[in-house]
């Protein structure tokens, strides 16, 4: 039952497990989804999807899968659509019941193909007859049989009308598209990178005194002392984050400040610094460039040892002089070149890299970029799940 | 089974009531999910008071462990009581300090358990609360007793999307994303919180929030809390509808400034987007 929805489900990247498709057939079971085809749509939702940004793809895939049995009626009376109920739904509800008797009579009747098809005829000829008003084949009990055992005419067919909705289904109004959209560019890549960001923030932890451990087993001792270590809670990665901000690659570069962030628990210290092309004489501690926000790179160099790591966020793509010449920089007068500020913070952060999301195969037509790659001795990665895998391993090692 | 509709100081719209009647229904936990202040935590509070239960709140914070859910064993008072010779120290079980989830399992009623922003703690919190929540049992090493929920409570559960849950607890839980209220759901918010307000104001009010919430680049986009609270400021200070459908940003922005625009920054942007934009409008 629902196995083909499942599937669909699954194939579209929305990773509902078996244990969740159990879990809603027990639901079903329970009565939960019945009788009214949003319920089971939020019921389904509720059990399948555990996380907002998939919920758009379910929609999209509940509408694919239920659609013929779930299409709205063209002519609508009261601004209410006539819908049907899905088949696969029907069989569950079906399953649960009525008795083997009831089921051979429905297979007797032509099965379930022909049950849909007199009720969809039903439901043409009751329109002639009823006012207007509600759209029910006959009113059923708990049962959409009715409550006297197999009844097609027990099946109520349309939306409910009372709570006076609209004709438009809900999973077709696609209302989580948003969170969907927000997010599009890599969601899923998004999600494995955190992953494994964490995972490399957590290699290699040191121990430290567990000094409740170590007071509680010294007790249990009876007064000897019993040391106990644990892993230390966050690692002792300390990350400097220097983000390029102001050309076309705001948006990945944004993502990418994002990621760190979202990982940011599980860094002892993560200190984002911002820079315009190219780093000189002076960072800021925020994008937008205030004076305010401004440091001294001379005192960034000081205040952070050499065992914070350095990891640059850019393009690595400018005019050459900004990068080679003094006074080449654009936004204020460089007494010294970008290359010589860039060489001290390589000096001084050994474990640096560059990440550059610039696809790898256009660096090379880029002369400052090539420059700045050969500076960091091939440390620049591309933005993508294998680049990050690469810089973090190199910064970690 | 008394079913969860919502009440009369909390708007339940239809999809958060189905999931909360699964989860009441099948003894599972919830996670809700959602932006700040759009009712994550006052729901636990709701459902308890419309399926009178007891509710037991757990706030988790960056240093909260699983094991202080179940127990703690207070081996430093155990230690100086032996020191004093308190007689105390004999009995170990004098130093088990119950936790949260001991507390809903042994009581007689099963409560509902809200678990409060899960997604602050450790990674490895919620996969270290798997067994327990399962099965609904847990074992005292110290006292060999083993603790079993006389009736599964309600557990809700809240993540403000900090971190990733792990997937093995995901597929354990239902879940609902609290979508921001449109107007309508507002609308009724509204009015279980200030019944009978008057409607041209707040409807002046909903179209100036609604329209700062569009606002591209906004830091903090305000959220239900904060609608509500500057209602209350408007009605207060006895600012009428008229204020607010100014078109300048320079008179708008002080009613709007402190309850809805937090920070200098989105008040910057603000006053560059908003006199742009409602003189288009
Ligand atoms: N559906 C609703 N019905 C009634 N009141 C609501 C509703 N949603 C939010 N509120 C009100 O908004 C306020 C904020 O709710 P709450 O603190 O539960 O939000 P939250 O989602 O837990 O926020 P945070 O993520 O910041 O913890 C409460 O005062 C609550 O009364
Ligand atoms: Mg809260």
């Amino acid at each position: 039952m629902f196995i083909g929805f499942f599937l669909a489900l699954r194939a579209a990247g929305v990773k509902a497990s078996l244990r969740e498709y159990l879990t809603l057939q027990e639901a079903m079971h329970a009565g939960l989804g019945d009788f009214d085809v949003d319920t089971f749509y939020y019921l389904a939702r509720a059990t399948l999807v555990k996380d907002e940004r998939f919920i758009d793809k379910f929609d999209r895939v509940f509408a694919e899968s239920f659609k013929g049995v779930l299409q709205p009626k063209p002519e609508t009376v009261d601004g209410v659509a006539a819908q049907e109920l899905p088949e696969e739904w029907l069989k569950l509800l079906a399953e649960k019941v009525l008795t083997d008797e009831e089921k051979a009579e429905i297979e007797a009747m032509g099965g379930f193909e022909k049950l849909m098809e007199t009720l969809r005829k039903r439901l043409e000829e009751q329109k002639g007859r009823h006012e207007g008003g509600s759209k029910w084949i006959g009113t059923a009990g708990t049962s959409p049989f009715g409550a006297n055992g197999y009844n097609p005419e027990g099946v109520r067919i349309g939306q409910q009308t009372s709570r006076n909705r609209s004709a438009v289904k809900v999973w077709d109004e696609r209302s989580f598209k948003n969170l969907a959209a927000d997010v599009e560019i890599g969601t899923r890549n998004m999600k494995v990178a955190l992953r494994r960001l964490r995972r490399f923030a957590r290699e290699g932890a040191a121990e430290e005194l567990d000094l409740p451990g170590t007071i509680g087993s010294t007790a249990r001792n009876a007064g000897y002392l019993d040391l106990k270590m644990v892993p230390e809670r966050h690692n002792a990665v300390k990350l400097l984050l220097m983000l390029d901000i102001g050309g076309s690659m705001d948006d990945h570069i944004a993502l990418s400040e994002q990621l760190f962030s979202a990982a940011k628990g599980e860094f002892k210290h993560l200190v984002h610094l911002y820079f315009h092309n190219c780093p000189y004489e002076t960072l800021w501690t925020d994008a937008r460039f205030r004076s305010a926000d401004a440091v001294a790179t001379a005192d960034v160099l000081h205040k952070y040892d050499s065992t914070w790591k350095l990891i640059f966020i850019g393009d690595a793509a400018m005019s050459p002089y900004e990068l080679i010449q003094p006074g080449g920089g654009i936004s204020s007068w460089n007494a010294e070149t970008g290359q010589d500020w860039l060489r001290r913070l390589i000096t001084a952060f050994p474990k640096s890299v560059w990440i550059n999301p610039v696809p790898e195969k256009h660096w090379n037509y880029t002369h400052s970029t090539k420059i700045i790659r050969e500076m960091f001795e091939d440390r620049m990665y591309g933005l993508t799940l294998e680049g990050l895998d690469a810089a973090m391993h190199r910064l970690m090692h | 089974m008394a079913r969860f509709e919502g009440t009369s100081s909390f708007v339940a719209t239809e999809d958060l009531k189905v999931a909360v009647n699964a989860a009441v229904a099948l003894q599972r936990p919830l996670l809700i999910k959602g932006e700040p202040g759009t009712g994550k935590t006052v729901l636990a509070q709701e459902v308890a008071r419309a399926l009178g239960k007891d509710l037991i709140s757990w706030h988790i914070k960056s240093t909260t462990k699983a094991q202080q859910g179940l127990y703690e064993y207070d081996a430093v008072s155990r230690l100086r009581d032996s020191q004093l010779g308190d007689a105390r120290v004999h009995d170990i079980g004098n130093y088990i300090i119950h936790g949260k989830l001991w507390d809903a399992f042994e009581a007689e009623n099963a409560p509902v358990l809200l678990i409060d922003e899960i997604d602050k703690a450790d990674i490895e919190f919620p996969n270290d609360l798997l067994l327990e929540l399962d099965r609904m049992e847990f074992f005292v090493y110290e006292t060999r007793q083993t603790i079993k929920a006389k009736q599964r409570p309600v557990i809700i559960i809240t993540s403000n999307n900090e971190k990733e849950l792990p997937d093995a607890f995901l597929r354990r839980c239902f879940f609902h994303y609290i979508k921001f209220p449109d107007r309508e759901t507002m609308e009724r918010i509204v009015e279980v919180h200030y019944p009978g307000m008057k409607s041209l104001l707040l409807r002046e009010a909903l179209t100036a929030f609604y329209e700062l919430r569009e606002l591209p680049g906004l830091k903090k986009r305000p959220s239900t809390s904060e609608f509500l609270d500057w209602l209350k400021l408007l009605v207060a200070e006895d600012i009428g509808p008229e204020v607010l459908r100014e078109k300048s940003a320079a008179k708008l922005i002080p009613p709007l400034h402190g309850a809805l625009l937090k920070n200098e920054q989105d008040v910057h942007l603000f006053e560059r987007l908003a006199f742009i934009h409602r003189r288009g409008g």
